[in-house]
């Protein structure tokens, strides 16, 4: 990252974005808090032999101490285990949802960007008719494709999000790639004989990926929050985040308050939350910075 | 899926496609056809036939003299997209595991075969979309739901429909007025205290579910001060904690567009002007500055209306309020397919009226957008 050796050298874009982004101390630490966050999931219950699933009967709802640090639920089970364990997949199913999405998204943006005319008309009407229909509304009907027994798994979870969460990626690339095709490298590759595939692939896509990343990154936490939805309605995961959450929001009552069912999970989905939104912003304004 | 069902989906892709390069004198008569036979079948169910007719042939009429282009194109999207909307959601629900017969009790071939034809739910989805299609046409009617025995889709949604509309437009406004009050207010002083309390107020509604905002605030608000009741629904003191939770999450995200969309425009040339020509600074951010400022926010009326509907899922299940929402949620996991696709019917409409509506406001807002075709 030394410019300075070079200063001839124009900064290439991405080192001019890297700049910007390590000078964004709110999305660095919002970086960091993630990191440390998906470790302490990924990690901490094998590290500590948390167990999220064995049950003490002797022990319901207990309240924060030594031994149990955020306290039991209903069933005296460890809710530190269960936080953390439930922190992993949803951290998994935000970022594979993800993933789906952006090779749908891409995919589809690149060739009906780079085609144009009519390919591109029928493919974003498609798009915008998508757009029209409530999403939680055709999330609910994928997730119905899946047996009864497939409930509470992953899978099911995250091809549905990740079908219904492409098309904003698809918009943004195809935007993109329409001026990109009219760029001079691609009329270059063009007339060396490279075939359409190759163009894209090798020429068109390496060019979106900054802002991919940025609508990646932004993508993360709606698809976890949308997960905490279907758990709610009772079509989620069987131990994530947003299923603790629901849970605790359903033992809700006036005479007894368990406060910590409902305080730490909030607590982790909001601070991931909240830091991948900083980290998005912070990259977007570092890749992108007039775009807003 | 048959080689039927996927030339299908094509020709509807290509029959929405192809709408798109009508000539625009051709969007003028079409878009108003399609108006008038949309206007005639909701009036239907209100007016009758006879009613419906005038109330469909008065809109097509203004239509066709008044309505500006971009109104027309979207109206002559529209009945394709609902007819590809039906086809679709069909097809997802046919293909999905478990029929609307499948129960505890074991019913014998004939049994399930005299179902199938009494509810007009055949074993081929194309088979059924046509049934669906030309009841819906002929007689006006979302068909019969397969679980609430007797009772026919229309008249179990139309108690709830005012009920979430109430509920949708409430937040919505709620939504847009808090947002705006925030944002324009955060972007007038950029970081200055109310700014940071506006940007992080935002921050939070935005990272936590709506639901649990919604909790939160029946603690505080039904258990602890008992001002206002847990759930359920009546009158307008019920009516105010769901608006409220539905809204949170809309608010910070148009505070957050309306604090851009305000610094951006304060930043401009004619304010300047219009402050060194010595109109007072509240007359410089009414006058001038507010249009600039809630463009952006207009445009994203649109998406939020329908991700308002999308949370109303949640928050008519969280509050017990007796909406759409959870006639949806239920007819989806019973396969109530008349149900589905009633609720489905319903809701796109709504979203696709809003847009409308919102699309009308920005051609008044923004001059620019008004005149091309």
């Amino acid at each position: 990252m030394t410019t300075s050796t070079a200063p001839a050298r124009a900064e290439s874009p991405r080192a001019r974005a890297w700049r910007r982004l390590r000078k964004n101390h709110l999305a660095g630490s919002g970086l960091v808090l993630v990191a440390g966050m998906a470790l302490a999931c990924f990690l901490l219950p094998s590290l500590l032999h948390l167990d999220p699933t064995t049950t003490h009967p002797a022990l319901r709802h207990q309240a924060p101490s030594a031994a149990h640090w955020f306290g039991t639920d209903g069933l005296g089970r460890d809710y530190a285990a269960r936080v953390l364990t439930g922190g992993q997949t949803s951290l998994l199913v935000g970022l594979v949802a993800t993933l789906t999405c952006v090779v749908i998204g891409v995919f589809y943006g690149a060739v009906a960007g780079y085609y144009g005319g009519r390919v591109d008309e029928v493919m974003m009407r498609f798009v915008d008719f998508m757009y029209g229909v409530p999403y939680m509304f055709l999330v609910i009907l994928i997730m119905l494709m899946f047996s009864e027994s497939a409930r509470g798994d992953p899978v099911p979870v995250f091809v549905a999000l990740g079908l219904v969460e492409w098309l904003t990626m698809a918009r943004v690339v195809r935007g993109q790639v329409l001026t990109l095709r009219e760029r001079e490298f691609v009329l270059a590759a063009r007339l060396l004989g490279a075939s359409d595939a190759r163009v894209i692939a090798r020429h068109i896509v390496p060019n979106v990926l900054g802002i991919v990343t940025v609508y990646a990154t932004l993508t993360v936490p709606t698809v976890i929050i949308l997960e905490s939805f279907l758990s709610f309605l009772g079509l989620g995961l069987k131990l994530s985040w947003g299923q603790l959450v629901s849970e605790a929001v359903g033992v809700v009552n006036p005479v007894a308050v368990y406060w910590w069912l409902l305080a730490f999970p909030s607590f982790f989905l909001a601070v991931t939350l909240l830091c991948l939104n900083y980290v998005g912003d912070g990259l977007r304004d570092a890749v992108d910075p007039k775009g807003r | 899926m048959s080689a039927v069902e996927v030339g299908a989906i094509a020709a509807g892709v290509g029959m929405l496609a192809g709408v798109a390069w009508l000539p625009p004198k051709a969007t003028r008569v079409i878009g108003s056809i399609f108006g008038g036979a949309l206007v005639f079948g909701v009036a239907r169910g209100g007016l009758g036939v006879t009613g419906g007719v005038v109330a469909g042939a008065l809109l097509a009429v203004l239509l066709a003299r008044f309505g500006p282009n971009t109104v027309l194109r979207r109206v002559t999207f529209l009945l394709p997209s609902l007819l590809l909307l039906v086809f679709v959601t069909t097809l997802l629900m046919y293909h999905a595991p478990g029929s609307p017969f499948a129960g505890e009790k074991v019913a014998t071939p004939q049994v399930e075969a005299a179902l199938r034809a009494h509810f007009g739910i055949p074993k081929s989805a194309v088979e059924f979309f046509w049934i669906y299609v030309r009841r819906l046409v002929v007689d006006g009617s979302l068909g019969p739901s397969v679980k609430v025995q007797g009772r026919m889709v229309e008249t179990l949604l139309r108690p709830a429909l005012p009920v979430s509309i109430a509920l949708g437009l409430l937040s919505l406004v709620l939504a847009a007025a808090f947002g705006l009050a925030l944002g324009i207010r955060a972007g007038l002083k950029p970081n200055s205290a109310a700014d940071y309390v506006a940007t992080g107020l935002s921050a939070i509604g935005l990272s936590l579910p709506s639901f649990v905002i919604g909790a939160i605030l029946i603690v505080i608000f039904s258990l602890k001060l008992g001002w206002l009741p847990v759930a359920g629904w009546g009158d307008l003191r019920h009516l105010v904690l769901p608006a409220v939770t539905l809204a949170l999450p809309y608010a910070a995200y148009i505070a957050r567009l309306a604090r851009g969309g305000t610094i951006e425009v304060m930043s401009q040339d004619f304010i300047r002007t219009a402050r060194a020509k010595g109109v007072p600074e509240a007359a410089v951010v009414l006058r001038h500055a507010l249009k600039g400022a809630i463009l952006p926010v207009v445009s994203y009326l649109g998406p939020a209306a329908a991700g308002i509907m999308t949370g109303s899922f949640v928050v008519e299940t969280l509050f017990g309020i007796p909406g759409m929402g959870q006639w949806f949620v239920r007819g989806a996991i019973n396969r109530d397919y008349s149900m589905v696709l009633g609720t489905a019917l319903v809701y796109a409409s709504l979203v696709t009226a809003f847009n409308l509506v919102v699309d009308l406001a920005y051609a008044w807002l923004d001059p620019r957008v008004r005149s091309d075709a």
